[in-house]
């Protein structure tokens, strides 16, 4: 791929589809711009109108829970006012049974959750490829120690071990991401294990190992930049698994604890009152739903956009 | 196959011990089960050391784990620590507690397999009809939905179901609790009623979770196996449709769909834990929690092993599936 695009010669049709000019060598011929991988991914996902949809919803979700306090500045710790009263001017959500204000909750509780459940996308993510990527390139041994070890993470529910472990270190929201993200690595790293076994066997690897490059340089820089879309689209369905999983941890008790919160302990706190203050438990189940909606919703999208073969049969 | 099989569980052995020592290193270093009654005023510091000496906590770890693998070994998985109550046999807790959640998740994954199974064949035959967008619909939303609240919602509206028919003069059908002990009790009519109430939200909140995933692949999987040049073939060659879908395209799309089986297993189980504290079942799910609570080591590892045992069958028996629905695989 060239680093500078050759120039529009045909400024007719500026945007309209590419066409591509078999052939023909000289710059004077060329009809279109050169266009990167990645442009023209971008172009494929903007025109995915759910997948757009869904991503100015969890924007708006991300920005109601990082920018909201510069909005409303009630405390979470605050329990002056009285417990359960009804909507009004001075708490637009009420207050829940220890007199906090339900906004600030919210808010607080769809940051939290959010934080959590990026930190443990990204985090799986890079230890799922690792670990993928090490045991299909470099076989053998390694690839039975870390396939035995994936095998062996997998027989117990994660939510258990999660459970103990928050037990024993701390219900900080950052303690109960780690715990998570340890406990949520092993799909990814099967699946680019497989990936990597694949691609290993093609020529470009074969000729940069002839050319002396080492393990690492042939692992980020030819392995991982072509599993691109397959890390992408996995890293976003993690984020909708994370949040389920942290709002059932924190169901039982056993995830982020006071005077953290997160969307899971204020339905934990509130389910209750689910028919007579309806709106306590309604508010965090429909933020939880919407981020777990809309970023299953961009998975699909992106999968759509890094690999157009597959629109046909939607899933 | 059957050597197959054995190969299979003799693998997990070292697995399941390995798993046994990580799981006991991570029990006994979580906390300490004597910290509460430490706290207690009154306790005196010769009691605390006779009960750690009574309970073997005295011991280096390294010694405990091996005493507590060799009483494991023989049957003897321990005694729970809980305080206040007599001593409970974690064998007898463990196994009781399983038989609640398995009646439960193996109704669950059933009649989850079942519908979705069916639902993602409907849907993939008439794709873009007014069934393929309900059904996608309707695995997309429940897919992203929180166990949790389901039951919850499930509960809620459970309990309002069951005001209205008492208000029309029936008895009150669905049951918010954990069954009774002891089993129904009545007459056959009687412990089908109380059976069904007890049992169908529960199931269904598990169902519905696993249900979504089931159809979602099950859809996808048979559209692909609609799409292939030997589903053409058999339709060129005159064979009627309801054959080409049954013998052709479904046999082959229920492939790939054997393997979500195996995966499902880890998930099932920590949505059974899920529902049961919603319906405040006494099932595994509330055993784990009290065990975690109290920092209870024998029922923690007895619970994990059981577990875990589950998990390593649960993924043979997927494998011996996938063996046997596709011949071109191989199990050796």
């Amino acid at each position: 791929m060239p680093s500078d695009p050759s120039p529009v010669l045909n400024p007719a049709t500026p945007g309209g589809p590419v066409r591509t000019t078999v052939g023909a060598t000289g710059s004077e011929f060329d009809t279109t711009k050169a266009r990167k991988q990645s442009t023209l991914i971008i172009k494929r996902f903007l025109r995915h109108r759910l997948a757009m949809a869904s991503l100015v919803v969890f924007l708006l979700i991300a920005a109601f829970g990082f920018l909201g306090p510069l909005f409303w500045t009630v405390s979470i710790e605050d329990t002056s006012s009285r417990g359960y009263l009804p909507p009004s001017a001075e708490h637009p959500l009420g207050t829940i049974q220890t007199g906090k204000d339900m906004l600030a909750q919210l808010i607080v509780g769809t940051r939290l959750s959010l934080a959590i459940s990026l930190v443990v996308a990204i985090g799986s993510t890079v230890v799922g490829v690792v670990m993928g990527t090490l045991a299909g390139y470099l076989r053998g041994v390694v690839d039975s120690a870390i396939s035995r070890f994936v095998d062996l993470m997998l027989i117990i529910p994660q939510i258990a071990v999660a459970a103990i472990l928050v037990r024993a270190l701390s219900g900080s929201w950052y303690v109960v991401a780690l715990i998570l993200a340890a406990f949520a690595w092993m799909q990814t790293a099967r699946i680019t294990r497989g990936e990597t076994l694949s691609l290993s066997q093609r020529e470009y690897i074969e000729a940069a190992r002839a050319a002396g490059a080492k393990t690492r340089w042939i692992i980020f820089r030819h392995l991982v930049p072509n599993m691109v879309g397959t890390i992408t689209v996995n890293t976003t369905l993690a984020v909708a698994t994370a949040v389920l999983s942290e709002a059932a941890l924190s169901f039982i008790g056993l995830g982020v604890q006071s005077p953290d919160t997160s969307l899971g302990l204020i339905i934990n706190e509130n389910y209750s009152q689910i028919t007579n203050r309806p709106w306590l438990f309604w508010g965090p189940f429909v933020i939880i739903v919407l981020i777990s909606l809309a970023v299953n919703f961009i998975g699909d999208g992106l999968r759509d956009a890094f690999d157009p073969r597959q629109t046909k049969v939607r899933s | 196959m059957i050597r197959y099989i054995i190969r299979r569980v003799l693998i997990s052995i070292p697995i399941l011990l390995i798993g046994s020592v990580l799981a006991f290193f991570m029990v006994a270093g979580a906390g300490n089960p004597l910290a509460e009654l430490k706290a207690k005023p009154g306790t005196t510091p010769q009691q605390i050391a006779d009960l750690e000496a009574s309970l073997g906590l005295d011991q280096p770890i390294i010694v405990r784990y091996w005493r507590w693998l060799l009483d494991f070994l023989q049957g003897d998985w321990g005694q729970s620590i809980a305080l206040g109550q007599a001593k409970v046999e974690v064998f007898d807790s463990v196994m009781r507690a399983l038989w609640i959640t398995a009646r439960l998740v193996v109704g669950a994954e059933i009649l989850a397999i079942v519908l979705g199974v069916t639902v993602g064949v409907i849907a993939a035959v008439r794709q873009y009809s007014i069934f393929d967008y309900l059904a996608t619909s309707a695995a997309f939303l429940m897919f992203s939905m929180p166990i949790v609240c389901v039951a919850i919602i499930l509960k809620t509206y459970g309990i309002q179901f069951n005001n209205v028919l008492q208000d029309l003069g029936f008895d009150r059908w669905l049951s918010t609790v954990s069954p009774a002990e002891g089993g129904f009790q009545g007459s056959f009519g009687e412990v089908v009623f109380q059976y069904t109430g007890t049992y169908l939200l529960p199931t269904l909140s598990l169902t519905l979770i696993s249900f979504a995933a089931y159809s979602r692949f099950q859809r996808a999987s048979m559209l692909e196996t609609l799409n292939s040049d030997y589903v053409r073939t058999a339709r060129a060659k005159g064979i009627s449709q309801r054959r080409v879908i049954f013998r052709h395209a479904f046999r082959n799309a229920l492939i790939p769909v054997s393997t979500l089986f195996s995966l499902n297993a880890a998930v099932l189980f920590s949505g059974a834990i899920i529902t049961e504290a919603v319906f405040g079942w006494r099932g595994m799910g509330a055993l784990l929690v009290s065990s975690i609570r109290t920092f209870d080591p024998y029922m923690l590892m007895g619970w994990l092993m059981v577990t875990a045992a589950l998990v390593i069958t649960f993924n043979l028996v997927a494998d011996v599936m996938y063996g046997i629905l596709d011949p071109r695989i191989r199990l050796a």
